[in-house]
């Protein structure tokens, strides 16, 4: 039993079901982030740990009290919504403490939890304008301060970078990083940004269609999705999907796919128990990264392949040079050194680290299990 | 090329924005002639107003028909002036007033904050309540104020006012509110802050032009409803505009023009100053929420 239990939780709206049978357990301290496209249910689930929302069937507990039901106030948690929702009347301060307030907390503690948060969030010089004289990011800074001060056992973030800029939204999310290590906080955030997701979360939940694609930690969800969409979902430029065929030559499983000319290449799977797939049809999954020029490849990698393809489009990005080619029919791209010698329309020697590939079958599209 | 088409340009503007001016100063000139008549007559000696002449200043002017009017003037069969009229409606309009407009904000924040099933129905029928004519309620009413032991009394009159103003009340504060952030109604939950905790803390001090607005719209109509006045006043109770139908119907004795162009400004006063007090914020209430920002 975890700090914060999500049981079975599902919600419908009349006979429509947008969330079905959620369960996710997270630890004290965890950072989890709700990631999906938009429609995919993570608000919501988000507002029913908030109590906003009404649980259809199942249960949501923090710290095993069971939370169906509970006011929102009383649930001991506080939100960071994506307008920030600062009350437009009332100063920085007042915004800060009127949880507080509304808490009965008597004004000396009420003004001390002010200066504190205020000190840590570098907003002491804010605390008597009003909401409509801050910058976004001040913003921002004041609706993270009215949630630290009550002290919650679970923060829930609503999306609260996506009315930054994209600067700002780098500055702020570091802090939230930052933030998170300093007071080992518990935080439930929802995001569409699945940068944001990887880079702030302890564990992941990928989202869609009202179901949890996947839990797990960003390296899991990033290196074994445990199918198509997770791995097309996650990562920028996204999974390369390849239809291929499995060949076993001389025991070892190999994807057989076509070049940009029709003709086939092989390239020798690390997976062993792809051998009952045999002349079968599966999708390949490789990381744009994975794919380079023979000096760029992963020195430790024990099963780089060579593929020799014909580069279709360059596409020079200052740190790194995307490069498209056809394999397979679709158009794969692939992400190399900015110092890669390569042009378009030139038949080139790629290296492809096979470590890192996965396979989906095609028919469940769920990946094939190493 | 460039300089002469503007140099076109700035000569067409300054033609049709004189134009423009002339017409609008015009009408302005147009819809300000009766007040004009109203004022210049109110301080003129009645003899100088039955000598013809309505449009010009007036040759001696004299306060004698004010003071008159409010005070001495006779109304009915008393010779009170329009003094004890006027805290009539002013009795029956601060009340009147306030409490349509509270009820309506109410009503707006539960219509879009507390969402429940059939709302939009409930609101609906609210609104109806905007287009039924005085003259259908008329006799229930005066059933109603009977049975409420209200029956010509000011609190009555008062509360017909609120019944008849909540439908528009409602309506103003449920579109203000509909665009209000519904995000910060769950942040004051969050926070712990009750229903009316959210109302008075939250929702309220950012209805200032919605209110202004409201109280505008309540003040002018409440107190230059002559119908309801007329109907179920008692005779202690009676609100400034029936007085004024009293003083200006009288049928015995010379027709004091002067006291009645007096007495009629005295009652259009009130309403008058609400607007000029109030106005721009009421232009600035009724624009909210059309224009984001």
């Amino acid at each position: 039993m975890g700090f914060l239990d999500i049981d079975n939780a599902t919600k419908s709206y009349g006979a429509v079901e947008v969330l079905h049978k959620v369960d996710i357990s997270i630890e004290e301290g965890e950072f989890l982030v709700l990631v999906g496209p938009s429609g995919c249910g993570k608000s919501t689930l988000l507002n029913m740990i908030a109590g906003l929302e009404e649980i259809t069937s199942g249960e949501i507990r923090i710290r095993s009290d069971v939370m169906n039901g509970v006011h929102p106030s009383k649930r001991n948690i506080a939100m960071v919504f994506q307008s920030y929702a600062l009350y437009p009347n009332m100063t920085v301060g007042q915004n800060i403490t009127f949880g507080l307030e509304m808490h009965g907390t008597p004004k000396p503690e009420r003004e001390k939890a002010m200066r504190d948060v205020a000190r840590l969030l570098q907003i002491e010089q804010l605390l008597d304008r009003k909401p409509g004289q801050l910058s976004g990011g001040q913003r921002q800074r004041v609706a993270m301060g009215r949630a630290l001060v009550r002290n919650p056992d679970v923060f829930l973030f609503d999306e609260p970078l996506s009315n930054l800029d994209a600067k700002l939204r780098v500055d702020m999310r570091t802090e939230i990083k930052k933030l998170h290590q300093n007071l080992g906080t518990t935080i439930v955030y929802v995001t569409h940004d699945q940068i944001e997701a990887m880079t702030l979360s302890t564990r992941i939940a990928v989202m869609n269609g009202g179901y949890v694609q996947q839990l797990g930690t960003p390296q899991e969800i990033y290196d074994s999705p445990s199918n198509i969409f997770v791995a097309t979902f996650m990562g920028s430029p996204a999974m390369n999907v390849i239809p291929a065929t499995v060949r076993i030559q001389n025991g070892i499983p190999q994807a057989e796919i076509t070049r940009y000319d029709g003709s086939p290449a092989h390239l020798p799977f690390s997976q062993p128990n792809l051998s009952q797939w045999d002349g079968r049809e599966i999708l390949l999954g490789i990381r744009p990264e994975t794919v380079t020029d023979v000096d760029g490849a992963d020195r430790k990698s024990t099963n780089i392949a060579h593929l020799t393809n014909r580069i279709v489009v360059t596409e020079p990005a200052g740190s790194d040079t995307f490069v498209s080619m056809s394999l397979g029919g679709k158009d794969v791209i692939a992400r190399m050194r900015s110092d890669a010698e390569v042009r378009a329309g030139q038949d080139f020697d790629f290296a492809v680290n096979m470590e890192k590939a996965v396979a989906f079958d095609p028919e469940t599209e769920d990946r094939i299990p190493a | 090329m460039s300089i002469a088409s503007q140099d076109t340009a700035i000569r067409t503007g300054r033609v049709t924005r004189t134009l423009i001016y002339v017409v609008l100063i015009l009408f302005a000139l147009f819809y300000m002639l009766p007040l004009y008549v109203m004022l210049v007559n109110s301080v003129k000696p009645l003899a100088e107003i039955t000598g013809g002449g309505m449009m010009n200043l007036p040759e001696q002017v004299t306060f004698e028909p004010w003071l008159k009017a409010w005070s001495s003037a006779q109304i009915g069969v008393e010779p009170t002036g329009l003094a004890p009229y006027f805290w009539n409606s002013i009795k029956m309009v601060v009340p009147a007033v306030a409490v349509s407009t509270i009820l309506g904000a109410l009503n707006g924040y539960v219509l879009t904050k507390w969402r429940f099933k059939y709302d939009t129905i409930l609101f609906g029928l609210m609104l109806f309540a905007c287009f039924i004519p005085f003259q259908i309620v008329l006799i229930p009413m005066a059933r109603m104020l009977g049975l409420m032991g209200l029956a010509g009394t000011t609190w009555g009159l008062a509360l017909v006012h609120v019944v008849y103003g909540i439908g528009f009340t409602t309506l103003y504060f449920r579109n203000y509110y509909a665009v209000f952030p519904t995000e910060l109604i769950r942040a004051a939950q969050i926070d712990g802050a009750g229903f009316f905790q959210i109302f008075w803390r939250i929702l309220l001090p950012s209805s200032g032009p919605i209110a202004v607005v409201s109280i505008i719209w309540q003040f002018t109509n409440i107190w230059n409803d002559f119908l309801f006045g007329a109907s179920f006043a008692g005779a202690d109770s009676q609100p400034m505009t029936v007085a004024l139908n009293n003083l200006v119907q009288a049928s015995h004795g010379v027709k004091e023009y002067n006291v009645h162009f007096a007495g009629a400004i005295l009652a259009a006063m009130p309403t008058l100053l609400v607007y000029v007090v109030a106005g721009r914020y009421f232009v600035r209430g009724l624009m909210a929420g059309s224009v984001k920002g």
